[in-house]
């Protein structure tokens, strides 16, 4: 009895609250839906502008948009990138994960034999203004240029190392959350992509892989 | 008989009288944040004003609901709906422009400028005065935006709104452009606004003094006359 009593007594304070999150939440929702395939075409967009920095000498109009089992077996998309000539000459991989304020989403340029960290770009994010946003600052990409992509990337405060980049001052959790999203995204599809590319060359080189 | 300023006087004070920049000091972040050219100040005064008008319209049409404890908690609810609405309408219809702004577009859910209209207006007056309220609110937030990024892009680039307006020959003064540039154009308008303020409250004064002056003079002649005739008799 006075549980209910206490119930009614909080429904009676709160109708209003729950009545407009329901109603704000319909709202969104219906605008997500109406918005989202416009905005996933305008970050298409931008992707397919940002390839040729990320795979030198790639050319846009020649790249591939493929979707490839990853590791788990979860569908991912990537960027089969091919020169001017068609010879295919790296990959661009789609990856996001959790930042300091954010998520922060981005794209990472591989070259084709899968060895070589040939590009990053900073796709989204919201870390914090005058700190944790310098991660798009073009020094700061510039440092994965040329590392491995077979052994994990770290974030360092100073005198980096083979494998290493120097952390933002002041954006430490930024920095390493992007070195984080590499390494997991480069683990995750890596694997993956050897073999697509190992059968592909076993059938006869054609580079078309099974799309799912 | 209105309980509260009315539309037009909510409406005139928003702009200058109360300008939330230059005479309240609310939305600084913004203000600071994306002066540095003339669009991006632009886009956030739209992104401010669709979502103040918004706001301060759904709380007067419940404000006779609201719940003294549970309002600060409907305000936020509301403004960060519309402030969300306006995020994805960037990215959809102005992607690049969603990515200058970057994280300040979400910000504006923390604009003390907005929860202030909401609490001072709209939680208590018809929805005719809070549109009359948000309205004049958002030009004169429009304003401070505009007059800053004026100074800041002509002088730091040499343009304004992507028109060259200075000589090739101009050499851009960097810091204009960069964060320090902002507060110093900040602290020299609002300098600058103060100072017109005192010199309109000084001539204000000085004329009704004058005025009472005049009066005490034409009353002082009248008891005198008035004086005369009473020996007279």
């Amino acid at each position: 009895m006075t549980n209910s009593r206490k119930i009614r007594g909080y429904l009676q304070q709160a109708w209003l609250v729950l009545l407009l999150a329901g109603a704000y939440g319909g709202a969104l929702a219906g605008v997500q839906m109406t918005l989202a395939p416009r905005i996933a075409e305008n970050r298409r967009r931008e992707t397919y502008q940002t390839i040729p920095q990320l795979v030198p000498g790639a050319d846009r109009e020649r790249t591939v948009e493929l979707w490839i089992s990853d590791r788990e077996g979860n569908p991912a998309r990537v960027y089969r990138t091919h020169d001017a000539e068609g010879r295919h000459n790296g990959w661009v991989l789609p990856a996001s994960g959790p930042g300091f304020a954010d998520d922060i989403g981005l794209l990472i340029g591989l070259d084709a034999s899968l060895k070589k960290l040939t590009g990053m770009y900073v796709l989204d994010q919201r870390e914090t203004p005058g700190l944790g946003d310098y991660i798009r600052d073009a020094d700061f990409r510039r440092q994965f240029q040329g590392h491995a992509a077979d052994t994990p990337i770290e974030a360092v405060k100073s005198d980096p190392q083979e494998q290493q980049i120097v952390v933002l001052s002041g954006a430490t959790v930024s920095s390493s959350s992007v070195c984080r999203i590499i390494n997991t995204a480069i683990a995750r599809m890596r694997g993956p992509l050897l073999q697509s590319q190992a059968a592909a060359s076993a059938a006869g080189g054609d580079a078309r892989e099974q799309e799912l | 008989m209105p309980d509260g300023p009315t539309a037009s006087e909510r409406f005139l004070n928003g702009i200058l009288p109360e300008n939330p920049v230059y005479r309240q000091l609310l939305g600084m972040c913004p203000v600071l944040a994306v002066t540095a050219a003339m669009l991006p100040a632009l886009t956030m005064a739209a992104a401010t004003a669709f979502v103040l008008i918004s706001a301060n319209v759904i709380i007067s049409l419940i404000r006779g609901q609201l719940r003294p404890h549970l309002r600060i908690l409907v305000f936020t609810l509301t403004i960060a709906t519309f402030v969300t609405i306006a995020d994805r309408f960037l990215a959809a219809y102005l992607y690049e422009m969603s990515k200058v702004l970057g994280p300040y577009v979400p910000l504006i859910i923390v604009n003390c400028l907005i929860i202030s209209r909401c609490e001072i207006c709209a939680s208590k007056q018809t929805v005719r005065v809070a549109v009359a309220d948000a309205v004049g609110m958002s030009l004169g937030f429009t304003l401070a935006l505009v007059s800053i990024a004026t100074v800041r892009e002509v002088l730091g680039s040499g343009t304004w709104l992507g028109l060259r307006v200075l000589p090739e020959a101009w050499p851009n003064w960097g810091i204009m452009v960069l964060p320090p540039g902002a507060f110093l154009v900040l602290g020299l308008l609002l300098a600058g606004v103060e100072w017109w303020g005192q010199w309109r409250a000084e001539r204000a004064a000085l004329a009704v003094a004058s005025v009472s002056r005049s009066l005490q003079g034409q009353s002082g002649g009248a008891a005198r006359e008035e004086e005369a005739s009473s020996w007279k008799a």
